[in-house]
């Protein structure tokens, strides 16, 4: 089979499937899981650009999707001005002592050569910019979370509507990766991956206690909407209109109970909100797609690959390698970090405490690795697969255990255990998966295309 | 005098807050560690599961704890798990081996990248991780028995008369006595058996060793061995002096691999060495010292704030931190492990 015919194989099988959960469970759900499923597949190409062009294992996809989360706060909260002026000033004022403390730094370091003298000037700067920043920074800290606590206690945003922050977060998440690829980039590739995973999970505890910033633990919600409310929708004419007209049509021209039609207008509220997100998600999707699949035919994608596949003789050839790993590593992040911002929008809060690496960087690699690595179809894929997956492991576990439960005694333990143990059936079958697929298809679902001009 | 109790306070308050637990944790870190950098020197990746290892290990000694003590099978001093922990290591044997066996062994035989071997340890640690849960849920465990205190607090103060009490944990002790035991068999292992020599020249130079007839497979099975018997003990004393919760397992993934890097990667001692330093410096960074300097210093020059250097929440970024620093100043890492 062609790997055309098996995309539009897999993409119709995938469709059928979620049709399967719209008719057999609920077009909520149905609909849930396919915004997930788009906003994944973003994440996924964006760690495709990095494993699938470049081969960088990046463990680090969470700190993406959470700065992007942080900026989705940032750019559409409105601004609390009480915070601002209550401790701005020595907030700002800690901010200029880090820059002057790095700036004196990197003075040290250029000026003054390797030896005791540089490393006791140094000790004493960094020693002098921290008792000063935290001077500064402690009471730029109270100040500002003193500010109604219970309701913001931060900084608040700029106000903007939120649809920027996707943009913003890709910018941010761009930043971020530069700063990870100054200290990471260069190691071998297991070192990459550990540095990587570590610099997410201290980006994860900064999130958590800095509350200035976005209210660490307590969350931030009530975030703004690219897309009417449920309830608004509810009582607006039009939509009740369509409503009615869709009802009309599926039954036999007589018009339903009002009741009934209440229902089905909160029902519809729900979908016709979630479409609205499909929308948008899937216009980012494309762009996406459409400047990856570019990038990857272009002389600069087959640049990548060849550092990919033989570094040394890429290096020969003039290529830059370590330069084209960071290049590729800020793209990917800021793709990464876009969904990570279409993420907190699509939530309607920012949560800290959600980010767990294994939901947000090791399910995003189980997803390029089934999906075919090098292949954006199949990023895009495999992330619909392993999100659908995922979700839908706990209902179809719970109904097999229900099954498993019928045969035995009302007062065994082992009910009530199964019961309660069937949701981790997703990390085993997740485990699974991965192994298998690496072992038998290791180039995935859609395997990478070899280049025509061969 | 007053002086000399006060300097006393400070330093049994030191010890009681910062010394002893260090000591304690870095000891399950560096057994740990020790694994990793087992692993990392034969196998030749970074083993991403072995911190739901742990985990795996601790669920079956809990599980051989509770049947024994369902079986009345206790002691008035030690804790039961201390008994049920060798069947839980060889337990965590087969299953290593049997894991080796269906996910690694395929691509040692193919000679694929290390960052292959990565990815199926990822695999690896999904899938322990669910089992994991399934298995014994997700709620916090406390299976720790026999006597908690060899001194306590109150009794310390009372012997002594100072201010600062000094409490020692029955599994703090346990914990370094059986850090140093299994060090010390892994070291005469490594040095003086002929297996063990085999695994040295094996780390060393692959290609030599396979000259001289070493066999890989042997190798690499006494190596799983060596580094699942060394989780599972690592994970029992994690759980025994803190408590039992799946999730931390994870977490402590990062400062392992830390102190095996900033040992020096692919050197047991050096290992050991890093599990102290990221098991003292996460706790002194995050200690305040406010109390401590109060003993010291005249009470007018006391400090005001915690003398904290950085919130309790960062402990575990400080283990990154430090990673951080080796990485710039000495890639290598103290023992001069493998440039990565």
């Amino acid at each position: 089979m062609t790997n055309k015919n098996r995309a539009f194989l897999s993409f119709s099988i995938m469709g059928l499937m979620l049709m399967i959960v719209g008719f057999g469970q609920s077009w909520n759900v149905a609909m849930a899981i396919f915004n997930m499923c788009l906003i994944s597949a973003v994440m996924s190409m964006g760690l495709n650009m990095q494993w699938g062009y470049a081969g960088l294992f990046n463990a680090g996809v969470m700190a993406s999707t959470a700065i992007g989360g942080l900026t989705a706060v940032l750019v559409s909260y409105s601004p609390v001005m009480k915070a601002w002026s209550e401790g701005g000033t020595s907030l700002s004022l800690a901010f200029i002592f880090l820059l002057i403390t790095i700036a004196m730094g990197l003075l040290v370091w250029k000026k003054i050569k390797n030896g005791p003298i540089r490393t006791w000037s140094m000790t004493v700067v960094v020693l002098t910019g921290y008792v000063f920043m935290r001077i500064y920074y402690d009471e730029a800290r109270v100040a500002i979370e003193a500010v109604e606590p219970a309701k913001t206690g931060f900084l608040g945003g700029l106000g903007l509507p939120i649809i920027f922050s996707w943009i913003a977060g890709g910018f941010a998440a761009a930043g971020l990766a530069w700063l990870v690829g100054r200290i990471s980039l260069g190691l071998r590739s297991d070192y990459f991956a550990i540095a990587t995973l570590g610099i997410s999970e201290i980006m994860i505890s900064i999130l958590k206690n800095e509350d200035w910033l976005a209210r660490g633990v307590k969350n931030v919600t009530g975030l703004d909407r690219p897309v009417p409310y449920e309830v608004d929708l509810q009582k607006q004419e039009w939509f009740i209109n369509l409503v009615k007209r869709f009802y009309n049509t599926a039954e036999d021209g007589s018009s339903i109970s009002s009741d009934m039609l209440r229902e089905a207008v909160m029902l519809s509220a729900g979908v016709y909100v979630k479409i609205c997100y499909s929308g948008l998600f899937l216009a980012v999707l494309l762009i996406v797609l459409f400047f990856a699949t570019r990038a990857l035919n272009s002389p600069w994608g087959r640049m990548m690959r060849a550092i990919r596949d033989n570094e040394t003789a890429a290096s020969a050839m003039g290529k830059d390698v370590t330069s084209r790993h960071r290049q590729v590593f800020i793209i990917g992040s800021a793709v990464i970090g876009i969904a990570g911002a279409m993420l907190t929008t699509l939530d309607g809060q920012f949560t800290p405490g959600s980010y767990i690496p294994l939901r947000f960087t090791f399910l995003i690699w189980v997803m390029v690795i089934i999906g075919g690595s090098g292949n954006n179809l199949g990023a895009i894929i495999g992330a619909f697969i392993t999100w659908f997956v995922w979700i839908e492991a706990e209902p179809v576990a719970l109904w097999l255990v229900s099954h498993v439960n019928l045969l035995l005694d009302e007062t065994n333990p082992l009910r009530s255990h199964l019961q309660e143990v069937a949701p981790h059936m997703r990390m085993v079958l997740m485990g699974l998966i991965l192994v298998l697929v690496l072992r038998f298809r290791p180039k995935g679902i859609l395997p990478e295309k070899a280049p025509d001009h061969y | 005098m007053e002086n000399s109790i006060d300097l006393l306070n400070a330093l049994v308050l030191i010890s009681n807050y910062v010394l002893i637990p260090s000591l304690s944790y870095g000891s399950q870190l560096a057994i740990g560690a020790v694994g990793v950098t087992l692993v990392f020197g034969i196998l030749r990746f970074a083993n991403f599961a072995h911190g739901e290892l742990m985990g795996f290990g601790c669920t079956a000694t809990i599980f051989f704890t509770w049947w024994f003590q369902s079986m009345g099978i206790s002691h008035s001093f030690f804790p039961t798990a201390l008994f049920a922990m060798p069947f839980a290591v060889l337990l965590t044997i087969l299953l290593v081996l049997a894991i080796d066996r269906s996910v690694f062994r395929f691509y040692r035989l193919n000679k694929s990248r290390p960052v292959i071997f990565v990815v199926a340890s990822v695999g690896v640690m999904f899938m322990l991780n669910g089992l994991v849960r399934m298995l014994i849920g997700t709620d916090e465990i406390i299976f720790r028995d026999g006597q908690k205190f060899l001194i306590k607090a109150g009794q310390f103060k009372k012997m002594t008369g100072l201010n600062e009490g000094l409490a020692l944990k029955q599994t703090q002790v346990l914990t370094v006595v059986l850090a140093v035991v299994a060090v010390f068999l892994l070291f005469w292992f490594l040095q003086r058996t002929r297996t063990g020599k085999a695994m040295r020249a094996y780390s060393d130079n692959e290609d030599l060793a396979l000259l001289s007839g070493i066999s890989t497979e042997r190798v690499v099975m006494v190596t799983w061995i060596i580094a699942a018997s060394l989780a599972t003990i690592a994970g029992v004393l994690y759980g025994l002096d803190k408590s039992f919760k799946p999730i931390v397992y994870f977490h402590l993934l990062l400062p392992i691999f830390a102190s095996a890097i900033v040992g020096g990667i692919g050197q047991p001692i050096g290992a050991i060495l890093g599990g102290y330093i990221v098991a003292f410096s996460e706790i002194i960074t995050t200690y305040a010292f406010k109390k401590f300097i109060t003993y010291l210093v005249p009470a007018n020059f006391a400090p005001e704030g915690l003398g904290q250097l950085l919130s309790t929440e960062y402990k575990f970024a400080v283990s990154f931190l430090i990673l951080v620093l080796v990485l710039l100043v000495r890639p290598t890492g103290i023992f001069r492990g493998r440039v990565l």
